[in-house]
């Protein structure tokens, strides 16, 4: 039985009809084409699905699609505006917070909820707050560093 | 995944009606449990009933010496709380350590001890505040609702709605982190209350959180990490899997009961 969604997603109304068991970033990826959201582990372990809910980091893979109706939604597509990085992509590239690219967009919407309630994280802040965003590279070193230089751009802007 | 029934009822009526029609139903709260079992068709309801959209499950308030949680209050809103932080700290502490960011802005309290998964950690909060389950017809003491491996005392009509937690004179809890899953390889959660001390263990049981009285009498006579040297908890009874034998967990829970002493203050 199909079930009709309709919600905001990257400030753009978007509806469309999904099955129940649809989870929210198959809806994202697979409707919508909004492949930046990606899927790693599918378990809710590694992050790479990473996007927002109202303003809230959640693991996309371990939600709903039928139980975002309603919502407003967040992905890594919806965070430069008229082709500018959001601060916090542009740290990722300036201090080369990527290796291959893969873990980067849902490290970078974790990073985004973290700096909402600390607008400047210590390292150990932010290495306790990446609990859920793997990187198989082990780039963390300067994911931290991106994290911490994007946290004070945006703090600053 | 297999398909199913999606419902997201507005009121608590309305949730029971559902549950009530006479399919398989399961409840869904954080679904941060239920989706990867559902993914695994480790289960496999007709119907899922999300509680989400139900607002009078939801909150925290403080009625005389109690904080009362709402069942669907998620893992981050009881870590960020100031009167979790005010009242009983240490429950803000355990909220804070479940999972992950993510997994704590939808997992909620209610979830957790419904699952009652043996190596949650909210059920050792409740175990040794002595806390009182509320559901829409009756209320449980923490013991009488805990019954095993992912096992509660709730019927198949029953609704978890809140659980109202004593406030302690202090308690900590410490917990050895399995750590892939942050699951607790072992969680001791130690409360100095007006009736006694009270200890109660989760990640170590075969049947789920348990309490070490043992430990809680030497506590009550002299409340400091010493009073704990030379008692120990025996293996039986205990899991071995591949993170931990069972006389490594019964070792722990005396490690872990000590650091929550020291930290309880």
């Amino acid at each position: 039985m199909a079930i009709s969604v309709s919600m905001t997603v990257n400030g753009k109304t978007v509806s469309g009809d999904v099955e129940a068991r649809t989870l929210l970033v198959q809806f994202l990826r697979e409707q919508l084409q909004l492949t930046g959201t990606h899927v790693g582990c599918d378990t809710s372990q590694c992050g790479a699905c990473v996007v927002h809910i109202d303003g809230e980091s959640v693991k996309s893979c371990t939600v709903l699609a039928a139980q975002v109706n309603g919502t407003s939604v967040t992905t890594i597509e919806g965070l430069a505006n008229n082709g500018t990085l959001h601060p916090m992509q542009e740290a990722f590239r300036e201090h080369h917070g990527l290796q291959c690219g893969f873990c980067t967009p849902g490290m970078v919407m974790s990073a985004i909820d973290l700096v909402k309630t600390h607008p400047k994280p210590d390292e150990h802040t932010i290495r306790e707050w990446l609990e859920g965003n793997i990187c198989r590279c082990t780039g963390y070193h300067n994911i931290v560093k991106a994290i911490k230089a994007g946290a004070e751009k945006m703090s600053a802007a | 995944m297999y398909n199913f029934e999606y419902n997201r009822p507005a009121s608590l009526d309305d949730a029971l009606k559902a549950l009530s029609s006479g399919e398989e139903v399961k409840l869904m709260a954080g679904g941060q449990t239920l989706i990867p079992t559902l993914k695994q068709r480790l289960a496999q309801p007709s119907k899922v009933v999300d509680l989400s959209g139900i607002a009078e499950l939801k909150g925290i308030t403080v009625e005389g010496n109690a904080v009362v949680i709402g069942a669907m209050t998620t893992h981050a809103t009881v870590a960020a709380s100031a009167e979790v932080k005010a009242k009983i700290p240490a429950l803000a502490n355990l909220a804070h350590g479940i999972g992950d960011p993510q997994v704590r802005n939808r997992g909620t309290l209610g979830g957790s001890i419904s699952n009652n998964d043996p190596a949650a950690d909210y059920p050792a909060a409740l175990m040794a505040l002595g806390a009182t389950v509320h559901t829409n017809k009756r209320q449980l003491a923490a013991e009488d609702f805990f019954a095993g491996m992912f096992t509660t005392a709730l019927e198949e009509d029953e609704i978890l709605t809140k659980v109202s937690f004593p406030v302690p004179e202090k308690a900590a809890y410490a917990k050895f982190a399995q750590p892939a899953s942050r699951y607790a390889l072992v969680g001791v959660f130690v409360a100095k209350t007006s009736g006694g001390v009270r200890v109660a263990v989760t990640g170590a049981g075969e049947d789920g959180v348990f309490r070490v009285s043992d430990f809680e009498a030497a506590l009550s006579k002299n409340f400091a990490a010493s009073a704990l040297d030379g008692i120990t908890v025996p293996a039986d009874g205990l899991n071995t899997d591949i993170h931990g034998a069972a006389d490594y967990r019964a070792h722990l829970i005396g490690v872990m009961a000590k650091r929550a002493v020291q930290a309880a203050g």
